[in-house]
């Protein structure tokens, strides 16, 4: 390699770290910066009226899943905060579950569409995208409600006697965030179908496969890279939901987003609410390693990925 | 041992097609893919649809295979009427154009599939597969994906895996076109080797007339709709019932003809003999031969000449107006000895002429 050579390669990577600044920048102090403060304050002790004292202390890690009891300071097991983990982790997988079986009909539909008219359907699926999602967690309440859309109907076609309790229990929060999060799940499984082949169905049908075998044994197997990012688009939002569980479960049926808003608010124990955020980073990023697996194996077929 | 005419049928043909119309659209929009095609196809036979492309025959193909149902008409299988059975629900297999490989599977578990669709036990699918790999020489690439694999390689899956189920008739649409020229001779072979080892009917659609020469059994020439003419190879060069088979298959002279004693009349006035009947006489380029314009009854200038490798295609105008093209072999110099602006004589071989109909 000549000199001039080695020289331009120098100028061309001191450019190319100099032209990614921008990037590295925002990395740096949005994303990085703020989580890094969590990780801290997680090992701070609390304070008497939130905030921390700048004094080490495991206490927030432990009242993750202990309690300290009152009176002679022994640890016990937290069951309401499991009970909190448990009902996180199980809506958002059912609202990854629903969405699935919503939005794979909803995907397929819109992909097998001719070319022209897909962009429409694509639109209207993120519609709902345009309006606050407290407007629209609102909108689902006003038709979940006592007095609402639902019952009034259930009334008017003599199903029911009395208007049923639909709000304020966990199945009101899993129709807000399957409603929330379809489009989620939609638009990464339209992307996956639209890249499908359709002339492997009249293969595997030649093959002797039933109607069932074709979806079990070519399509999903096929478009699993889709089902994987749009279950990981669902789940990871539905696992830290706020607004959702807070305006339709009412208070009471709290996920975790709930519980790590209460420790910076009146529970004021900032180090728990920062243990916690980072234990439900950990979840996310478990999941993601899952994802990741999932699609290098489903992917090292296609010749990418 | 005698058997009534119905029994006989049953034995003779693996798939018959009885009157098939296929309308694609509705009212006066409809197009008209089969017009009252039928096509009788013999046990083990290597049989060849053939015709430009819309003429149908991918069409005709799709309706043995289940993918579409006819407007009208039957399809028999083995003597059964398989008319508006599913695809899933017929011996026949079908290898597609595009191959239409299963990019999630190995090449093993393509071959595999339509067993494993079938609920076979795994030692047999096993033991199938491996025929099947050694049958298209791809033992060495069995745990590939299908991807990786060359054009080539991807059609010897593709038949590998249509033929594992064993069909009855083996439906093949096009499968030779994505190749190039070299693989494509080699895949003829092939595909000839396959048959004769497997004893499977084969049914193959084409648009290359050469191709559908020198591999079929019978070849069935279609033109818009509507079969023109079924019969072997040899038969549909020396002896094509129209004009678009005559013009289809190879090349071809068409001269017009009048009757008249002892022949049919040129339009020079030369009198000829010729088999069959119609107005119009057909002479293959490689059945006229140059003479010396001296004592010739039929002369002409020579217009151009293009040069072929293996032989001349010298163009002639005769007298009267009408061009004639002429094959000539080279000698080892590669000169013809003819060119453009001489004059020359024409002269047929001995029955080499043949009538159509105009």
């Amino acid at each position: 390699m000549s000199k001039a050579e080695q020289r331009h390669r120098r100028r061309s990577a001191r450019n190319g770290w100099l032209l990614s600044m921008p990037a590295l920048v925002m990395l740096g102090f949005a994303a990085s910066g703020p989580l890094l403060i969590v990780l801290v304050y997680s090992f701070l002790q609390k304070g008497d009226y939130g905030n921390v004292v700048w004094e080490f202390s495991p206490d927030g890690w432990i009242g993750i899943l202990f309690t300290r009891d009152i009176f002679d300071g022994t640890l016990g097991l937290a069951d309401a905060h499991l009970t909190i983990f448990w009902r996180s982790v199980s809506l958002s997988l059912m609202t990854t579950v629903i969405t699935f079986a919503l939005g794979f009909p909803t995907a397929w539909f819109i992909a097998t569409r001719p070319a022209s008219e897909r962009a429409a359907w694509l639109f209207l699926v993120t519609i709902p995208f345009w309006t606050n999602l407290l407007i629209r967690t609102f909108a689902i309440g006003e038709i979940l409600r006592t007095e609402g859309l639902v019952n009034t109907l259930l009334l008017w076609l003599g199903v029911i006697n009395a208007p049923v309790q639909l709000l304020y229990n966990d199945n009101a929060v899993l129709v807000g965030m399957a409603y929330v999060y379809l489009p989620l799940m939609v638009l990464p499984l339209f992307a996956a179908i639209e890249r499908f082949d359709m002339r492997l169905l009249e293969a595997a049908y030649d093959l002797y496969a039933s109607r069932m075998q074709v979806l079990l044994h070519v399509i999903l197997p096929i478009v699993k890279p889709g089902i994987v990012a749009g279950s990981i688009l669902v789940f990871v939002p539905s696992l830290g939901a706020y607004v959702t569980p807070r305006i339709l479960g009412g208070g009471k049926n709290m996920m975790i987003g709930n519980f790590i808003e209460l420790q910076f608010g009146q529970g004021r124990n900032w180090p728990l609410g920062a243990a916690l955020s980072m234990t439900l980073l950990l979840i996310v990023v478990v999941a993601l390693l899952f994802y990741v697996r999932a699609v290098n194996r489903a992917g090292s077929g296609h010749g990418h990925g | 041992m005698m058997k009534t005419g119905r029994l006989r049928l049953v034995e003779e043909n693996a798939i018959e097609a009885q009157s098939i119309v296929k309308a694609f659209g509705q009212g006066k929009s409809a197009l008209l893919a089969l017009d009252d095609v039928s096509v009788s196809i013999r046990k083990g036979e290597f049989f060849t649809l053939l015709g430009p492309s819309g003429c149908g025959k991918t069409t005709l193909l799709r309706l043995m295979a289940g993918f579409e149902m006819p407007t009208a008409g039957t399809i028999r299988l083995d003597g059964q009427d398989v008319t508006y059975l599913p695809p899933n629900r017929r011996p026949v297999n079908t290898v597609f154009q595009s191959y239409a490989l299963f990019p999630h599977l190995t090449v093993r578990e393509n071959i595999g599939f339509s067993l494993k669709m079938q609920g076979r036990a795994k030692a047999e699918i096993a033991e199938c597969t491996d025929r099947m790999l050694a049958l298209v020489k791809m033992e060495d690439l069995a745990e590939r994906k299908t991807a990786q694999l060359s054009g080539g390689q991807q059609q010897r899956v593709a038949l590998a895996r249509a033929l594992a189920p064993q069909p009855k008739v083996l439906l093949l649409d096009e499968p030779l076109s994505a190749l190039d020229l070299k693989l494509r001779k080699e895949m003829q072979i092939e595909l000839k080797r396959l048959q004769k080892e497997t004893g499977i009917t084969f049914v193959f659609v084409t648009h290359d007339q050469e191709e559908a020469l020198t591999m079929s059994d019978r070849i069935a020439v279609m033109n818009a709709g509507r079969l023109q003419q079924v019969a072997a190879p040899r038969e549909i060069y020396t002896a094509p019932v129209n004009r678009f088979v005559a013009s289809f298959i190879g090349e071809t002279n068409f001269l017009n003809v009048t009757p008249a004693p002892g022949g049919f009349r040129l339009g020079n006035g030369e009198i000829v003999t010729a088999e069959g009947s119609g107005g119009v006489l057909t002479v293959r380029p490689e059945q006229v031969r140059i003479v010396s314009a001296e004592g010739a009854a039929l002369t002409g200038t020579v217009d151009s000449l293009v040069y072929f490798g293996t032989d001349m295609h010298c163009h002639v105008r005769l007298g009267d107006g009408e061009a004639l093209t002429v094959r000539l072999p080279l000698p080892p110099c590669g000169e013809a000895g003819v060119s453009p602006g001489d004059r020359v004589g024409i002269a047929f071989q001995p029955g080499a002429t043949r009538l159509i109909e105009a």
